[in-house]
């Protein structure tokens, strides 16, 4: 990413916290209408946890068709940041559900299968710390990774179909929904955390390539040891 | 032979193989139905009336006694191959397919078996009403077939980890959570709802469903990580 891509991202972003405190009436209709602005920050790190979910899918199935090292390094780059946004939309939702029902915990089916989510990508690297070999790993953590998929589909379509929820349905894309202050503000900010997200994304790429260099020069320098210190007898 | 035809023969060579090796050591058997006889009396010792427990945790609870039951046998299948060295000839023999279809037979029948053994005694020491008997065996059924079917793949993968330990656990449990929780639901109604089939034919098609969808992404990604 560009620095001016950092700078415009870092700008935005900031002005769509800025809006969600200044500029963002307090919602009427709920216990404490000012706390109710969380919802802003609560959905999009949310569906961030998904789309982190999908993109880990996508590269795991890529991975068992190309066997491509980096394309494991995507998966599981993805499958970390899936981790931490999950983190924070359960953080921020347990908050508003301690403000509005007085109870950071309901199981509703959606706090249900966003704890499973968490459980798979926990699931997910135990299996990765437990296997030595890369290439073994990338292949069994992505056919993990494929298995689970399923599953999680089960938990977030059908399983709250199935039990009531205490999460609203169809806000986000009604028109009758979301006022519409609050619907710009809540994907203006989902647009600053994608860009935020992708930035972290390839941090975590060039990490991993940086390891594999620094691996590689190790492997060099040794063997190159090795061959002086045979040379030397 | 055609190949349609061969897989369907080699999985039941499988199938008969691995059986025949199970009766000769009974190492699964044994693990399973243990822990889950030993699980059932310990909460029929704590449960049974007049306790006052609701018939909801009783439902919960024999899942969670046959899910934990399956944890404890349900990778032997494959680990075993792991550990005798024959996961190379068996490979060489039969495809992926057969090895996969074979295995998840083996696994399904030890689910009904361990069911057959556990469902019974756990009635009868917890003293639980059952109100539709037909809707109980369906979910019991379906129960066992989904949870066997979410498992068999995570067991290939667990067989081939260097650290198995609690692994297969671990693994399981986000996979078999969905058939999990709606079989506790469906036994739930098949015990205390009057019209028990109409409040539960949602929880059956969900566990249809599971197993419709779960068994084919098992055989797609079970060549890879059968195949080294």
């Amino acid at each position: 990413m560009s620095t001016t891509g950092k700078i415009l991202t870092g700008i935005w972003t900031a002005g769509a916290i800025v809006a969600a405190f200044l500029w963002l009436p307090p919602a009427q209709g709920f216990r404490s209408p000012e706390a109710a602005r969380i919802v802003v920050f609560h959905v999009p790190c949310a569906i961030l946890t998904f789309v982190a979910f999908l993109v880990n899918a996508a590269y795991s199935w890529l991975y068992l068709r190309s066997r491509h090292p980096l394309t494991d390094a995507k998966a599981n780059a993805a499958a970390e940041l899936g981790m931490l946004f999950a983190v924070l939309a359960t953080v921020t939702g347990s908050l508003f559900a301690m403000e509005q029902w007085g109870s950071a915990w309901n199981w509703d089916p959606r706090e249900t299968s966003i704890v499973m989510l968490m459980l798979v990508y926990a699931a997910y690297f135990v299996l990765r710390g437990a296997v030595e070999e890369k290439s073994k790993r990338a292949r069994l953590s992505a056919a993990y990774a494929l298995l689970a998929f399923p599953a999680m589909v089960f938990l977030i379509w059908i399983l709250p179909r199935i039990v009531e929820s205490l999460h609203p349905t169809n806000t986000l894309f009604s028109r009758s929904g979301l006022d519409a202050s609050y619907r710009i503000t809540l994907w203006s900010f989902f647009a600053g955390l994608l860009a935020v997200f992708v930035w972290m994304f390839r941090l975590r790429l060039q990490v991993e390539l940086a390891e594999a260099r620094l691996r590689q020069q190790y492997h060099r320098d040794a063997i190159a040891e090795a061959t002086l210190a045979g040379e030397i007898q | 032979m055609n190949r349609s035809s061969s897989w369907v023969h080699e999985a039941l060579a499988v199938f008969a193989k691995d059986w025949l090796l199970e009766l000769r050591t009974r190492v699964a058997l044994g693990a399973v139905v243990l822990f889950a006889v030993t699980s059932v009396v310990a909460s029929g010792f704590a449960l049974a009336p007049p306790s006052g427990v609701p018939a909801e945790v009783k439902a919960a609870l024999l899942w969670v006694v046959v899910f934990f039951a399956a944890v404890a046998g349900l990778s032997r299948v494959f680990v075993m191959e792991e550990e005798t060295r024959t996961a190379d000839s068996l490979r060489l023999a039969v495809s992926p397919v057969g090895v996969f279809v074979g295995k998840l037979a083996f696994n399904t029948v030890l689910m009904w078996g361990l069911c057959v053994v556990t469902v019974p005694l756990y009635l009868l020491l917890l003293e639980v009403p059952v109100r539709s008997a037909s809707l109980f065996l369906t979910v019991v059924m379906l129960g066992s077939t989904a949870l066997a079917c979410a498992t068999t793949a995570v067991g290939a993968i667990v067989a081939k980890a260097t650290t198995r330990g609690a692994l297969f656990g671990v693994l399981s449990f986000p996979v078999a959570l969905p058939p999990l929780l709606v079989a506790i639901h469906g036994t739930k109604a098949a015990w205390l709802s009057e019209g028990a089939w109409r409040v539960a034919t949602g929880d059956l098609q969900v566990l249809l469903g599971f197993i419709l969808v779960i068994v084919p992404a098992s055989l797609l990604v079970f060549e890879h990580i059968w195949s080294e």
